[in-house]
């Protein structure tokens, strides 16, 4: 078995507008498989992909935000949200659909800074 | 005239060129746009100030997918598929910022 790395995967978009929200989730999903050290982290736009209550069903798009609460049955159990990004959305944590660990930026930068690999959607 | 806007004000320039230029006239939010009409939202008070010259619309499935249903900002109205098209109809032109 070769040494586990640490991936982070950075989400920094809106749902729906673009794809990028759900292909990082199918990435997330299948770095899953290869048992890494796997965290996701929301800022920016990225933190409204964990907005409670998205109804899909009028715009006929898959709503995938169930799957988050999902992610802890692959053992990916590292959630974090940047406190700037979800306040500057008048958003809390009892808006977000899953339990994350709340960073500041400067400690985001910090775990940032400690991942051997990056991935950016 | 209609001015339609579709990328997040936060993460994006259109809603503020938009803002800068319009006048007069009819601002819709459709897409990722739709977040600058809820409560809480930093973009909130421009958007506000904005409605004293123009009327202010959103997309109200695109607002329900992305969870906000429940908090769009007062003053703000909310239209539907049909409603989209009756705005590009009833106005002279329209301006997508995209």
């Amino acid at each position: 078995m070769s040494e586990v790395k640490k991936f982070m995967f950075v989400n920094r978009k809106a749902p729906y507008g673009t794809i990028y929200a759900l292909e990082s989730l199918e990435v997330v999903l299948i770095t899953a498989a290869f048992d890494q050290d796997v965290s996701l982290v929301f800022l920016d736009d990225g933190v409204y992909q964990l907005k409670k209550g998205q109804q899909t069903k009028g715009i006929e798009t898959k709503n995938f935000s169930p799957a988050y609460r999902a992610l802890d049955g692959y053992d990916i159990e590292k959630l974090y949200v940047e406190k700037e990004s979800m306040e500057a959305r008048g958003l809390s944590e009892e808006d977000l659909l899953v339990d994350v660990t709340v960073l500041s930026r400067a400690e985001m930068g910090e775990l940032m800074d400690q991942q051997d690999v990056v991935l950016s959607f | 005239m209609l001015h339609i806007i579709n990328k997040s004000p936060l993460t994006n320039g259109a809603l503020d060129s938009c803002l800068r230029v319009a006048q007069s006239g009819d601002i819709l939010l459709i897409e990722d746009a739709v977040v600058a009409a809820t409560t809480g939202n930093v973009c909130a008070a421009k958007l506000q100030e904005a409605m004293g010259r123009c009327k202010v619309y959103v997309l109200q499935p695109d607002l329900d997918a992305r969870g906000f249903g429940d908090r769009l900002l007062e003053g703000v109205s909310s239209v539907d598929y049909g409603g989209f098209v009756e705005l590009t109809a009833s106005n002279k032109n329209c301006q997508s910022w995209l």
